[in-house]
């Protein structure tokens, strides 16, 4: 640092010269990065006749909006939506309450058998979900819960991944401040309550970051256990739509730019958070 | 305040003993508490799934319900199944191109990681949008991307004169296309995890190669790369474990009655058809345990290959 002054020049000049060229490149990256969400916003404005003329228009002759209107009509698109921001939030407020209290009992308490259950645990999380599909079909089966809103919550409630990544943010936390609660006379619970959630607020913002990209994206669990066209999330409802016998891509466009637009939003409010929870844990996503 | 604090500390610890059992005690009830929920959920959901699941491999969904046993009868039709192969290929070859795509992250993330780089933010977000963008609908816009006749990738290919084909119903083409869709829909995940790696390449070392004599090229190839291989490691383990578990894509792209498809579906849309269309959750059983055992095996053998390229400092 000391030296800086006398080398800066030379070198930051080689570092900076060519930043035109980075940009020409990464500019170019972007574009192809995001074209297809523009032909997606283009073709959802189109007539089906003009979304079929070869050669392709790039730009709508006039905007058609009327496609996001008969995306409703085609499929039970609004209480499609409503399942899919159901489910994600009950999985969301489940997981914060189950998980945040066995992430922070594996991290603090002393109990025989505790290693061995995490390890356990943790072996669950190396298994592909297909290994346990069809017995979690059995069992949704068997409680009656097909087709309901509880197959789509609660057995993912129990998601190990989240329970590792708030055992390791907990573990971070520094014992003295749980410490000194405890010498003041707080119990465990106490401690829990007014010393630690507070401070396992960022944690649990990653959590449900994850949570709801796993749940947004998700659809082989709900096409299985979901049957009705209304009860249905929305990526199940649109995977449906894709038989050869619908293809008015216009009002499949106005369906899929809705579909996308709440996680998309979310992430534009939220972007730290998605980026550096991604970043740090690889994110299952 | 201070004064109490000085009491308080010895008399705790001078009880340790005799109190420390009671507080094991107690401890052990908190923890039934706490841990007990996902204990159960986890046990009934997730534990148990897998027992159940390594049992079904070894039966067969009886004529009238119920499950009949087989002994390995599932296991051996596994391995005289073509279609099994076949899909365990195409997984593969997904993974493959995928796979591709992670020397353009690297390239993308070391550009990115310039010093001072303006408009970073956007470029992120913008890499990002993928990752946060549902599959199913990002596919149904690759539908129509790939449509021989009005899809805007063959219209750009005319402008070089070029014809192109009907993309999604021709075999080895479709995977390709589908496999293009994938490195989109990762690339910005791979992006930001190779960023954060980049960020521990120490700016100095890279400085004084730079005054030793080293171009943009060397300082990447003999300082960057290097350091960096942990993180190229975690990027295509990952990349793996995901790309080999690929549905959706292939799902949602090739519509049943595609010629493509047959040829085209991986190793899970497989195992979905076999359990939950035709309902033979027996042999779909023992496929899923085929599928988790291919996917240790390639893991294991990336962690032991890691120790070749993979640079820890």
């Amino acid at each position: 640092m000391s030296r800086k002054p006398e080398r800066t020049d030379g070198v930051e000049r080689k570092f900076t010269k060519p930043k035109y060229l980075v940009h020409l490149t990464l500019l170019v990256a972007v574009i192809v990065m995001i074209s297809p969400y523009l032909w997606q916003l283009a073709t959802s404005l189109k007539t089906f006749e003009e979304s079929v003329q070869v050669p392709p228009t790039t730009i709508p002759d006039d905007f058609y909006f009327e496609n996001y209107s008969t995306i409703f009509e085609v499929i039970p698109f609004a209480s499609m939506m409503g399942t899919t921001i159901a489910m994600t939030v009950g999985r969301i407020i489940g997981q914060l309450v189950v998980i945040t209290l066995a992430a922070y009992g594996f991290a603090r308490f002393e109990f025989p058998g505790k290693n061995l259950i995490f390890l356990v645990f943790l072996s669950v999380m190396m298994v592909p979900d297909e290994l346990l599909i069809i017995p979690q079909y059995e069992i949704i089966q068997s409680l009656g819960w097909l087709d309901t809103l509880p197959a789509l919550i609660v057995p993912r409630i129990f998601w190990v991944f989240g329970l590792f990544l708030l055992r390791q943010f907990f573990l971070t936390l520094p014992l003295e401040i749980e410490e000194a609660a405890r010498i003041d006379g707080a119990g465990r619970f106490r401690t829990f309550w007014s010393v630690v959630l507070p401070l396992a607020k960022p944690g649990m913002i990653t959590l449900a970051i994850f949570s709801c990209l796993f749940s947004w994206k998700e659809l082989l669990w709900p096409l299985i256990v979901m049957s009705s066209p209304d009860k249905m999330p929305v990526s199940v409802g649109l995977a449906t739509l894709r038989g050869s016998f619908f293809v008015d891509y216009p009002v499949l466009m106005a369906g899929s730019t809705l579909a996308m637009l709440p996680l998309i939003l979310v992430f534009i409010f939220l972007q730290r958070h998605f980026i550096e929870g991604i970043a740090t844990t690889g994110g299952k996503a | 305040m201070t004064t109490e604090t000085q009491v308080t500390v010895p008399r705790n610890l001078s009880l340790v003993t005799a109190k420390g059992r009671k507080r094991k005690k107690r401890d052990t009830l908190a923890a039934i508490i706490f841990i007990g929920p996902m204990t159960l959920g986890l046990s009934i959901f997730y534990l148990w799934p897998l027992v159940r699941t390594f049992f079904l491999s070894f039966t067969k969904w009886g004529a009238f319900g119920g499950t009949e046993f087989t002994g390995l009868e599932n296991y051996e039709r596994l391995i005289n199944d073509s279609d099994v192969w076949q899909a365990l290929l195409v997984s593969f070859g997904y993974t493959g191109i995928v796979l591709l795509g992670i020397p353009v992250a690297i390239v993308m993330a070391v550009l990115l990681n310039q010093k001072n780089l303006k408009w970073l933010t956007g470029y992120r977000v913008l890499f990002f949008l993928p990752v946060v963008t549902m599959p199913v609908a990002a596919a149904l816009v690759w539908r129509l991307l790939y449509n021989g006749r009005y899809g805007a990738i063959n219209y750009i290919l005319s402008w070089f004169g070029i014809d192109g084909p009907s993309w999604l119903t021709q075999p080895g083409l479709a995977l390709v296309a589908i496999g293009i869709v994938g490195v989109w829909l990762l690339l910005g995940q791979q992006i930001i995890i190779l960023l954060a790696g980049l960020q521990g390449v120490p700016r100095t070392l890279l400085e004084s190669s730079a005054i030793d004599g080293a171009n943009a090229v060397q300082r990447f190839r003999y300082v960057t790369l290097p350091l960096l291989t942990p993180s190229i490691f975690f990027v295509v383990v990952i990349t793996v474990i995901g790309c080999l578990q690929m549905f959706d894509l292939v799902f949602v792209m090739l519509e049943p009655g595609n010629p493509a498809l047959a040829s085209t579906k991986t190793i899970v849309y497989y195992f979905y058809q076999v359990g939950f269309v035709y309902n033979d959750r027996g042999y779909a059983a023992a496929i899923a345990f085929l599928l988790m055992v291919i996917i240790f095996i390639l893991t294991a053998l990336q962690f032991r290959l890691q120790k070749r390229w993979v640079h820890y400092e």
